[in-house]
């Protein structure tokens, strides 16, 4: 290892490993080379693939427009002398040691790391019923194909339990498809803890419009398989039952933090806490100084909403995230970037495209400001305090950029627009997100408040009501 | 593996799988690439884009003008050289 002591920059000595190959760990390692790194560098990942994109899982690939192999990333001819450890879990973090334990019983030593080993699905918490034939979660690559194959051999119904974004985007494939799908929705509308339940209540009625047999305030409390082990029923806690060959649990997603527990990084069930040049804390939220965060396993502050951490499980938020970490890898210190990117991502269900910018759940009103929710093209504007901190955009992709610069301008609100359109909704009404200090499995941003090291919150399965999921104060 | 971006005259390829990626946040519907490669990318619903991230070979030239035109330059096209990296710990 050479140079990269004090003021000096980390270009050709030293070896980089980036643990997590996804998007985020793609990402990196262009950048890495971009920027002129030469040194070894090792990418580790759980599943036996080269990176590939999730987006199109939920869409393209579960409607069978797309095969799951279809969906590898491009890479860039600078990865040609990469080493990639595929199919191999990081199982382990030694920091004084310098190493990455591995699944298999190897250890990998580094210079630099980069963790950016991202999340997995949130699985049902009855094992035995999680293991019934016909019971999905949809994550990765292989999930979205056996989703598809059970899909394609046309199911007489399909149970979605959760209607976040990857739930309701299923239950829309469905109704593509032709098949009768019934959504279970904790909350009280799909999304709501994404949007708001002033904007949900329009998605469930897009919903309803479009077939899908939407139960929200509901959970479903168990799994019923017949004697060959496959699923036929679920029960709910209203008292009902519904026939389904098929549940998909579609209830967020969990951080792939666990191999860290015994690092001495500040983990917690939000991700790993870094600084906002990407710098991991140790657990006394002293920043470290080799091991770097990226994606949707980081937890970082951001300057437009008080500095508050923000977790986010966003596309744009990989990239762009594991870019900055990259560069501040192999800069000199004077010239670290933060990553302060507006959160940004988009959904495809029903037909409509859903664009959002800002922290929507960081509003407490919300106003449409263009277009009319009654025809599901619209922009809702999200504020709190009188600034402009989020927008919602429904099939009204050419105004986003608009909105993301009123945002980090922290524009007020609600927002003075001239010569557009001028909606019915005129006045801001209260945004109606759900109590944050409840997890929702829906909102794939959150804040997660100021304690660095935060690790209050845990999502804890009741045995009674196993769908039912509790804040628990363990500090 | 080579990039492709913003030429109208695509370079000579060579053979190889080519991987497309849109980035969807940046994307606006413009909807030209669904006139230059309609195989491969359209508009699911008014401004949803759906795209084949491999697209069959037959596609190349289309998929490459396609990423030129694109007003707001959202789509990244890479294309393999034939030899796939070296992969340890397990098989792609």
């Amino acid at each position: 290892m050479s140079s990269h002591g004090s003021g000096a920059v980390f270009k050709d000595g030293g070896h980089i490993v980036i643990v997590g190959a996804s998007l985020a760990g793609l990402s990196a390692a262009e950048t890495l080379r971009t920027e002129g790194f030469t040194g070894p560098l090792t990418l580790i990942g759980d599943e036996p693939y080269l990176p590939y994109d999730r987006p199109p899982l939920s869409k393209a690939v579960l409607t069978g427009w797309v095969p799951a192999e279809h969906t590898q990333l491009p890479r860039r001819e600078t990865l040609a002398d990469v080493e990639w450890q595929l199919g191999v879990a990081a199982v382990g973090l030694d920091l004084p040691a310098k190493e990455v334990r591995l699944a298999d019983g190897h250890s990998v030593a580094f210079d630099r790391l980069l963790i950016a080993t991202g999340t997995r699905a949130r699985p049902w918490p009855k094992q035995a019923e999680a293991e019934l034939e016909g019971v999905f979660t949809v994550h990765g690559r292989d999930d979205a194909r056996l989703l598809r194959q059970r899909l394609a051999a046309k199911p007489r119904r399909v149970l979605v339990l959760g209607g976040g974004f990857t739930g309701s985007e299923i239950a829309s494939d469905c109704c593509e498809l032709g098949l009768p799908v019934t959504l279970v929705e904790r909350g009280a509308a799909p999304l709501v803890g994404a949007l708001g339940g002033a904007i949900a209540e329009r998605v469930a009625t897009l919903q309803r419009q479009h077939g899908v047999d939407l139960r929200c305030q509901v959970t479903v409390t168990s799994l019923e398989g017949d004697a060959q082990g496959r699923v036929r029923r679920a029960q709910l806690s209203d008292g009902s039952s519904i026939d389904t060959e098929v549940a998909v649990v579609a209830q967020g997603a969990m951080r792939n933090t666990e191999w860290l527990r015994d690092s001495g990084l500040a983990v917690g069930t939000f991700g790993v806490g870094c600084d906002a040049g990407c710098r991991a804390f140790d657990i006394n939220a002293i920043v470290t100084d080799d091991v770097f965060v990226a994606g949707d396993v980081a937890r970082f502050p951001h300057p437009l909403y008080d500095y508050q951490f923000l977790s986010l499980e966003h596309w744009g938020n990989a990239v762009e995230q594991a870019t900055v970490a990259a560069h501040n890898m192999v800069c000199a210190p004077a010239e670290r970037r933060p990553h302060v990117a507006v959160p940004a991502f988009w959904s495809s269900q029903f037909g409509v495209n859903i664009k959002s910018v800002g922290v929507p759940s960081a509003a407490e009103e919300v106003v449409i400001t263009q277009g009319e929710l009654a025809d599901t093209r619209f922009v809702a504007a999200y504020g709190k305090a009188g600034q402009l901190v989020a927008a919602v955009t429904f099939d009204h992709n050419l105004w986003v950029e608009f909105y993301q610069r009123l945002i980090e301008q922290a524009a007020p609100f609600p927002p003075t627009m001239h010569g557009v359109e001028q909606p019915a909704l005129r006045s801001p009404v209260p945004a109606a997100f759900p109590d944050p200090r409840v997890p929702t499995h829906d909102a794939t941003v959150i804040l997660t408040g100021h304690d660095p090291n935060e690790r209050r919150v845990q999502w804890i399965p009741r045995h009674h009501a196993p769908h039912e999921q509790q804040t628990h104060t363990s500090a | 593996m080579t990039q492709a971006h913003a030429d109208m005259t695509p370079p000579a390829a060579p053979p190889g799988p080519i991987h497309v990626v849109v980035d969807l946040n940046r994307c606006q519907a413009y909807g030209q690439c669904c006139f230059f490669a309609p195989d491969v990318f359209k508009l699911h619903g008014e401004e949803a884009l759906w795209y084949d991230p491999a697209p069959d070979e037959a596609q190349r030239e289309h998929v490459l003008r396609a990423a030129a035109v694109c007003p707001v330059q959202a789509i990244v096209v890479a294309w393999s050289n034939g030899s796939e990296p070296q992969i340890n710990g397990g098989t792609p």
